[in-house]
C-alpha cells in the first residue's frame, strides 16, 4: 500500500454566517448574502482543491469541547440537525454526512499509544457540532468525501497555551503518522477564527455589512501578524506566539486546532495562501491553505 | 397580583445522575438530593420553574426559550457513553416573551428564540428533567452571556422579577451549575471519584456553609473571588450566583439547606435549596450600585447616527438651562428642565421645587426604564426604581440649597398609572419620605411631558 499523506491543510474559519449567506438547501434561514470577501475566499479555495486528488476530510471543530480527552466521532452515518445554539437564528442545517470511522479510529489508537487520552464516540443519538459542518461544507459542499471529526480538548481551561500546544502538537503527529499509515490522502481542516471579540449586538438583518468592521485595532494587529507568519511559512514563530495571540486577540486558535494543524504538517516552512480575509460579527477570520501536495517528499 | 419566588435550587449539570445514578454512591446521592428538591416543589404551590444555565452561553445578549415544546435527544459532549436522554419541555412562552421585554426596557441586549431542533443545554436537561418530570409545570430557560457583567446579570434578574410580580407566578428559581468545576481530564472508573483537588473541596465546603447559613449575597459578592480560586475558565464565570441572589433581592437571611455535597467526574456537585423565609440573621451590605437599568457597553456596532438615535432620554420635549434669578436654586446635579423655569426657588425660609421627576442629569436616562418607547408603545418600567431617582433628585437640589430631605414638610405626587402604580411608589416612599413625614397628596394624572410615571412637587424649610 503506498504511504498516506496530507495533500493540504487550511485554516477554515466557521461562522455560521458564512453557510447562512450561501444559502444551501441543507439550511432553513434565508440570507440576502453578506460577508462576500470571506465567501470569495472560501471559492478561491475550493478552486484551488478542485483537481486535486483527496479521499477524506479531517475537521478539528472548537465547537465540539471536551474536557476529558480528545474524541473521535465512531458513528459511520450521521444525519440529523445542527443548530447553533448561538446563532439559532442563523444556522439550522440539515446534514447527512459519512464518517470515516476507520481513521478516526487509528488516529485515536495512535494517539492513545503516544500516551494522550483518547475516547472515541459511538453514540448514534450524537449531534456533530455546527463547527465542523460549517468548515466542511465551505470546503466541499457536495458532502461527498467522508469526514473525520475532532473535538477540542480544553485542555487550555485546565492548563496553559502552553501546555495546549504541547498536546496539540502530539496530536498533530499522531494524525500525520495514522494518515500515512492509512494509505489515504487527506485534507486538514483547522475550524477556526482568528482574533474572537464579538459585538455583543446584532444588526438587523445580520447580514447588513455597513455595520461589519473588526472590534478593534489591536485586533486587527494581531490577525495581521498571524496572517503575515503564515504567508511566510513560519509556522514554528506563530507557536510560538500562539501564548500572546490567544491572550492578546481571544483568539479562538487557543481551541488548538491551528496549532494540531501545524504539527500534522510537520511545522513547515512553505508559505501558505491566503484565499480570504473579513471580520464576521466583529471576529477576524482568514481562509489560508497550505498546498502540501505540491511539496514533494520532505 | 403578588407574585413571587418562593424557592431557589443550586444543582449540578452533568448528567449522571439521570443517567447511571446507581454506578457510584455519590451520585445516587445527588440524584436522591434532586428527588427531595422534586418533592419540596411539587409540594408547594409552584407554578414556573426559571432557569439559569451556565451550560447555554450566548454572545447576543441574553437568549430565552421561547419554544411551547422543545423535543429532541440530548447526548452529552464528554459524557456521550452514558447514553442519551430525549426531551420534551413544556415552556411558558409569555413568561418568556415578557421577561425579554422587561429585559429590553431595562436596557438590556435580549431575545426569545423558538426553533425546531434547538439543542436545549445538557444542565437544562437534566435539572428539568429530574425537577419537574411529565412537565408538572410550565419553565423558562434563560442562557448565559459570556461577556456579561455583574450588573447586567443583576439587571437580568430584576426584569425576571417584574414580570413574576406583573403575572402574579409563584416562581422557583434555578442556578444550573457545578461548585468547583474543574474535571478529571482523564476517563475514570466511577469508584474513582472524588473532588478533583483539597484546595476545591475546600472551597466548596466554604460556599455551602455560607449557602446553608442563607448568606446569598455574600456569596453574591465573593463570586470574582471563588472563579479564580476553583473554576476553571470555561467560557462563563461564576455569574449564576449573582443572577440568583438578585433574584431574591441580594438578601443575606434566606433560610438555606445542602440536600447533597458530591463529586461528578471531579467537579463540585451540590443541591442547595434556599427558601425565602428569614432564619433572622445576617443583613445584607450591598458592595456595589444597586443597578435597576443597564446602560453599559452596549454600542460596539453603532455608527455616530446611531448613537444619536440611541442617546437615552427616551424622546421627549426640548431641554432648557434652568432659569436664572435671585431666589433660584440651580444645579447640574439634577436634570434639565423641560421648559423655562429654574429647579427651586428660595423665599424667605422656604424653598419651592419645580415638579420633580426621575430623569438622570447628564444623560437624561430613567431609571426603571421608559414608560413608553418612541412610537409611544407601551414599556414595561419599574415604579420603584423611578419613585428612588424621583426623590434622589429631590435630595440633591435641596442640597444645592443648603437643606435636605429632612425638612421638606409637603409633597404632591403625581402618577399616570395610580392602579398599576400606586402600592410601588408608597413602598418607596415609606423607605424615604415617608420616614420624615411631610403631608402628602397623590394624584392621577393623563401624563407627564417625558416617559415618566412620577413625579413630585415640593415644599421645604431652608
Ligand atoms: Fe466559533
Amino acid at each position: 500500500m503506498a504511504k498516506g499523506s496530507i495533500v493540504a491543510g487550511c485554516l477554515a474559519p466557521h461562522p455560521p454566517h458564512l453557510v447562512y449567506a450561501d444559502n444551501p438547501e441543507q439550511n432553513e434561514p434565508v440570507s440576502e448574502g453578506g460577508w462576500e470577501q470571506l465567501r470569495w475566499g472560501y471559492e478561491r479555495l475550493r478552486e484551488s482543491l478542485k483537481d486535486v486528488d483527496y479521499d477524506v476530510i479531517v475537521v478539528l471543530s472548537p465547537h465540539w469541547q471536551t474536557y476529558v480527552g480528545t474524541h473521535f466521532i465512531g458513528v459511520e452515518k450521521c444525519s440529523s440537525k445542527s443548530v447553533d445554539p448561538v446563532f439559532p437564528n442563523l444556522f439550522r442545517f440539515n446534514y447527512d454526512l459519512t464518517i470515516d470511522v476507520e481513521l478516526a479510529r487509528a488516529i485515536h489508537d495512535q494517539a492513545k499509544s503516544e500516551g494522550m487520552s483518547v475516547k472515541m464516540m459511538e453514540n448514534p443519538d450524537f449531534r456533530v457540532d455546527y463547527g465542523t459542518i460549517v468548515s466542511c461544507h465551505m470546503v466541499r459542499p457536495e458532502w461527498d468525501k467522508p469526514i473525520v471529526s475532532i473535538s477540542s480538548n480544553r485542555s487550555l481551561s485546565y492548563y496553559s497555551v502552553e501546555v495546549m500546544q504541547e498536546m496539540m502538537m502530539e496530536l498533530g503527529r499522531s494524525t500525520a503518522k495514522a494518515i500515512e499509515e492509512s494509505g489515504k490522502k487527506c485534507v486538514l481542516l483547522a475550524s477556526n477564527s482568528l482574533s474572537h471579540r464579538h459585538f455583543v449586538t446584532e444588526t438587523n438583518p445580520p447580514e447588513d455589512m455597513s455595520k461589519e468592521h473588526i472590534t478593534s485595532h489591536a485586533m486587527h494587529l494581531g490577525d495581521m501578524r498571524m496572517i503575515d507568519l503564515m504567508r511566510s511559512g513560519k509556522s514554528q514563530q506563530i507557536i510560538n506566539e500562539m501564548p500572546e495571540f490567544c491572550d492578546q486577540a481571544i483568539a479562538e486558535s487557543d481551541g488548538g486546532a491551528l496549532t494540531w494543524l501545524l504539527s500534522a504538517m510537520g511545522v513547515p516552512s512553505q508559505p501558505a495562501t491566503l484565499h480570504g480575509y473579513g471580520t464576521i460579527i466583529g471576529t477576524g477570520n482568514a481562509i489560508m491553505e497550505w498546498p502540501c501536495h505540491t511539496w514533494g517528499e520532505q | 397580583m403578588s407574585g413571587e419566588i418562593i424557592k431557589s435550587l443550586i444543582v449540578p449539570p452533568h448528567p449522571h445522575p439521570v443517567l447511571c445514578p446507581e454506578k457510584n454512591e455519590g451520585w445516587q446521592k445527588i440524584r436522591d438530593a434532586y428527588d427531595e428538591a422534586r418533592r419540596q416543589i411539587e409540594e408547594s404551590d409552584a407554578d414556573l420553574i426559571i432557569i439559569y444555565s451556565t451550560l447555554w452561553p450566548s454572545v447576543i445578549g441574553h437568549q430565552i426559550q421561547a419554544d411551547p415544546n422543545p423535543e429532541w435527544v440530548m447526548v452529552d459532549a464528554d459524557f456521550h457513553d452514558l447514553g442519551s436522554i430525549h426531551y420534551s419541555l413544556k415552556i411558558d412562552t409569555d413568561f418568556a416573551h415578557a421577561w425579554n421585554k422587561a429585559n429590553i426596557s431595562r436596557g438590556l441586549e435580549s431575545r426569545t428564540v423558538a426553533y425546531d431542533g434547538f439543542p436545549v443545554d445538557v444542565g437544562s436537561v437534566v435539572a428539568l428533567e429530574l425537577l419537574n418530570p411529565n412537565n408538572r409545570i410550565p419553565a423558562v430557560i434563560c442562557s448565559t452571556n459570556v461577556y456579561s457583567n455583574r450588573a447586567e446579570t443583576t439587571v437580568l434578574a430584576k426584569s425576571c422579577l417584574d414580570v413574576i410580580k406583573a403575572q402574579g407566578k409563584k416562581a422557583v428559581a434555578v442556578s444550573v451549575m457545578s461548585l468547583s468545576n474543574r474535571m478529571f481530564t482523564e476517563p475514570i472508573e466511577p469508584h474513582e471519584d472524588r473532588i478533583h483537588s483539597l484546595k476545591d473541596d475546600e472551597w466548596n465546603q466554604k460556599i455551602l456553609e455560607f449557602l446553608s447559613e442563607g448568606r446569598l449575597e455574600d456569596i453574591g459578592q465573593l463570586s470574582r473571588t471563588i472563579h479564580d480560586q476553583i473554576r476553571v475558565k470555561k467560557v462563563v464565570a461564576f455569574k449564576p450566583m449573582w443572577w440568583l441572589s438578585a433574584m431574591n433581592e441580594n438578601r443575606n437571611d434566606l433560610t438555606g439547606k445542602v440536600l447533597a455535597y458530591e463529586a461528578i467526574h471531579g467537579a463540585g456537585a451540590a443541591v442547595v435549596v434556599l427558601d425565602p423565609q428569614s432564619n433572622g440573621t445576617g443583613d445584607k451590605e450591598y458592595d456595589e450600585d444597586d443597578v435597576d437599568f443597564y446602560g453599559g457597553d452596549r454600542n460596539v456596532l453603532d455608527s455616530s447616527e446611531d448613537e444619536i438615535e440611541s442617546t437615552p432620554l427616551n424622546s421627549g420635549p426640548a431641554l432648557y438651562d434652568p432659569v436664572e434669578g435671585k431666589t433660584a436654586v440651580n444645579t447640574d446635579k439634577a436634570p434639565k428642565p423641560v421648559g423655562a423655569y429654574p429647579h427651586a426657588r428660595k423665599e424667605g425660609d422656604l424653598i419651592y421645587l419645580s415638579g420633580v421627576g426621575p430623569r438622570q442629569p447628564g444623560d437624561n436616562s430613567i431609571p426603571g426604564g421608559p414608560i413608553k418607547d418612541k412610537a409611544g408603545n407601551p414599556l414595561n418600567y419599574d415604579i420603584k426604581a423611578q419613585t428612588r431617582a424621583v426623590v434622589d433628585n429631590i435630595a440633591r437640589i435641596l442640597e444645592e440649597a443648603g437643606s435636605s430631605l429632612d425638612n421638606v414638610i409637603d409633597v404632591t405626587s403625581f402618577l399616570v398609572d395610580m392602579d398599576r402604580d400606586f402600592s410601588g411608589y408608597n413602598e418607596v416612599w415609606a423607605e424615604t419620605l415617608g420616614k420624615v413625614g411631610p403631608t402628602r397628596t397623590t394624584l392621577a394624572i393623563r401624563a407627564l411631558p417625558t416617559p415618566i410615571a412620577v413625579e413630585m412637587k415640593v415644599i421645604v424649610k431652608v
